[in-house]
């Protein structure tokens, strides 16, 4: 098949499963979306801002599995793409960033909009080509695509010239393809798996430490499967919020700087981690030197290179989450594990309880948790929330409880405000069926809000939940805290009228203002099929709390008024 | 494993030197991938050699660094991690031969210095490859303690320039 190299990108899209690709064109890119006006398979969506159309990628890949694609031209388009790659590779989600690159030849002579993007993105990529020969793109295009999606999933960067997009060539994409410097080890060694298995058997105080590596490898089930075997209490980060469903006995909730005392507790005191798919993260290690004090950790992870980068663990095994965990479960069996009723399981089975406030405040100004009360309440089965990044999305984090993977998106390792928005429009496209609801701070939903535009549109409803405090709540929560309550930088003022500022691009918003007003808001944000946005004013001065200080110990989360009973209980049943 | 270079370079408390051994891809960008590894968490290469093998499309590439195992482990698993790399070593210097060639110029004007610096030369094997009025250039291969040796001998006469490829090494069978 001769077709021209902007072509071939559009196949191999095609050809790898993938239905949308986000981006915005500009002149090095004009003979590829040339090729996408002519394309009839593919939906491309034109974001308002390349971050946006990079975030969208990572909203798509977040809730479908399949690596998202994005567009941009060279130059300024290039380097507006680089947050969400960065993004996306801390946080090992497979997206594919396409930039336009100026002519072969002018290329190094700081031509009109040339920017040095394959060198720009390289650190903050998995891998990226840059592309000299057109009659390279069907291997590169494959190369690319297994990159993104093997492995440690992360993102592929490729830098097309223009005279590479139009060129033609002939278009065999290969089935696959040998990458000789690059084996991922999937399966387990079996000796590790089997002395794995011995100590869970033999431990006090188990406990599974789930990361997002269980929602790259749908390792779900096992990981509920192997809790439920040995009744052994299991926590998630953020990153892998839903890995098992939260209304589960044995879950406990997120641990770390923001998340719950009882999993912090858990963390604490367990005399050994079984720890899947994450790795160790400062917010969840809080001073990785008092974390887990008593705990032997069995670390699994597809990375290498995260074995003992953090946390040196007794156990590491190189392997696959989800094939790591079958191999283990089917070893358990073989040594007859029984789920014991131990001391370790009631203790932490009260604290629990214990940790499980009433948050259905009636204040006004209303306090962020009362939202997510209301929306725990009436929020479709098939949502998923999606946040930007700061008290929201902790708050968030904290009181909301999803029952399955791809259910809640947020940028966890990278922290990008402006994330929310763009990736909730991409989750929408990945899952027309899904209520789309982006929980979003006023301060995080200005960085972004011209995709409303992209949102009304291109007809992807997505409903925005704007926490308004007139504050950057979470700096300002620090500046509290930590800097003498000197507030720079941090109070917004005069924000937009967000209301009307949805209604400017064509969307529906309401105002709220008392407790009373949530549900009813919400309601209709769920009955509309446009976008819809709820401004809800909260209290500034209500902080995110249980939080581990920075640098803090986990034995040592700040509490909230409503931990006094929950810190009670730890404190007596520590060990 | 590794070895402490005179204590000179292992300017933080049980830092050594690593010698980290490499085959790599043979294409643009692979050197800027590997030195991203190393710049990315502030450390040096003290030297770097790359040259290609037997094998068509497959470069050698030998780093030294200083460092403690902890760091090095850490950073041979994020050099085994790019994709453009085949194998990483870390080089145990007694199971390999490990060489440098450093081109000296020496300041010798006079019959005397020409003569000592020749008789040094001798001992240490080294080759005069240019003389002239009033200098000549030495080239010597070895090891670097050896060639740290010989410097430090012929350093009184007045080095005038110092050129060092840094190491390279092979294991033995």
């Amino acid at each position: 098949m001769k077709i021209s190299g902007g072509k071939a990108v559009l196949e191999a899209v095609k050809r790898e499963g993938i239905g949308h690709m986000f981006g915005f064109p500009g002149g090095a890119v004009l003979p590829f979306y040339d090729e996408i006006a002519a394309e009839t398979g593919l939906v491309h969506i034109l974001t308002r801002h390349e971050q946006g159309a990079g975030h969208a990628a990572e909203g798509y890949a977040r809730a479908s599995g399949k690596t998202g694609v994005c567009v941009s031209t060279s130059g300024p388009g290039g380097t507006n793409l680089t947050t969400p790659v960065a993004d996306a590779f801390l946080d090992s989600i497979p997206i594919l960033a396409i930039t336009g690159q100026v002519v072969t030849d002018l290329i190094g002579n700081d031509a009109f909009q040339e920017a040095d993007l394959f060198g720009i993105m390289m650190p903050i990529t998995k891998h990226n080509f840059k592309v000299l020969d057109a009659n390279e793109l069907p291997h590169i295009l494959k190369m690319a695509f297994k990159l993104t999606h093997t492995g440690r999933p992360g993102p592929v960067h490729i830098d097309l010239p223009k005279d590479v997009q139009s060129a033609i060539i002939d278009f065999n994409y290969p089935d696959d393809i040998v990458i000789p410097g690059y084996q991922p080890n999937l399966r387990g060694h079996p000796n590790q798996i089997k002395r794995a298995a011995e100590m869970l058997v033999n431990a006090e105080r188990p406990l599974l430490l789930g990361g997002g590596g269980l929602i790259s490898s749908s390792a779900h089930q096992e990981f509920t499967a192997l809790a439920e075997m040995l009744a052994c209490p299991a926590v998630t980060t953020l990153m892998a919020k839903g890995a098992m469903d939260e209304n589960h006995p044995l879950h406990l909730g997120q641990p770390g700087m923001h998340g719950r005392q009882v999993a912090n507790y858990a963390i604490q005191n367990a005399d050994l981690i079984l720890a899947v798919g994450c790795r160790f993260d400062d917010r969840i290690t809080g001073k990785v030197q008092t974390f887990a004090p008593h705990a032997k950790i069995i670390h699994i992870d597809i990375d290498t290179a995260e074995l003992g980068k953090n946390v040196a663990a007794t156990l590491p095994i190189v392997g696959d989450a989800r094939l790591v965990l079958q191999d283990l479960l089917a070893m358990l069996k073989k040594l007859n594990a029984k789920a014991a009723d131990t001391e370790w399981k009631k203790r932490v089975h009260a604290i629990k309880e214990a940790c499980n406030c009433n948050y259905a405040y009636e204040e006004t100004p209303i306090r962020p948790e009362r939202i997510l009360y209301e929306l725990g309440l009436c929020a479709p089965k098939n949502s998923i929330f999606v946040t930007e990044v700061g008290q929201h999305q902790m708050f968030a984090m904290h009181f909301i409880k999803v029952d399955g993977p791809r259910k809640y998106i947020s940028s966890g390792g990278l922290g990008t405000m402006g994330f929310g928005l763009p990736a909730a429009i991409g989750a929408k496209a990945a899952r027309p069926d899904a209520t789309v609801i982006d929980i979003s701070g006023d301060g995080s939903l200005l960085m972004v809000n011209q995709e409303m535009a992209t949102a009304v549109e291109s007809n992807l409803p997505v409903v925005i939940t704007v926490f308004n405090n007139s504050w950057l709540g979470m700096v300002r929560q620090w500046q509290k805290m930590f800097f003498g309550k000197r507030y720079s930088g941090t109070h917004l003022g005069q924000s937009p009228d967000f209301v009307k500022l949805a209604e400017a691009y064509g969307g529906e918003g309401v105002r709220i203002e008392k407790p009373g007003e949530i549900k009813e808001g919400f309601e209709r944000a769920f009955k509309a099929n446009h976008l819809f946005l709820l401004e809800i004013d909260i209290d500034p001065e209500w902080d995110c709390l249980p939080m581990v200080p920075p640098g803090g110990s986990n034995s040592g989360m700040i509490p909230s008024k409503a931990c006094t009973n929950v810190v009670k209980k730890m404190h007596e049943y520590k060990y | 494993m590794a070895t402490e270079r005179n204590g000179k370079e292992a300017n933080q408390i049980g830092h050594k030197l690593y010698i980290i051994s490499m085959l790599v891809e043979d294409r643009f960008g692979v050197l800027q991938r590997i030195a991203g590894v190393f710049s990315r968490r502030g450390f040096n290469m003290d030297t770097i050699t790359v040259g290609k093998t037997h094998t068509p499309g497959v470069s050698r590439m030998t780093i030294t660094t200083t460092g403690n195992e902890k760091i090095v482990e850490q950073m041979v698993k994020q050099l085994s991690k790019l994709v453009e790399t085949l194998k990483v070593s870390v080089v145990n210097e007694t199971e390999s031969v490990v060489r440098e060639i450093a081109l000296v110029k020496v300041h010798s004007p006079d019959f005397v210095s020409r003569s000592e610096i020749l008789n040094y030369a001798g001992i240490f094997r080294a080759k005069i490859v240019n003389v002239g009025k009033s200098s000549m250039i030495i080239e010597i291969t070895g090891d670097y303690e050896k060639i740290d040796a010989f410097l430090d001998l012929i350093k009184p006469f007045g080095i005038k320039e110092l050129v060092r490829t840094g190491l390279t090494a092979m294991m033995r069978e």
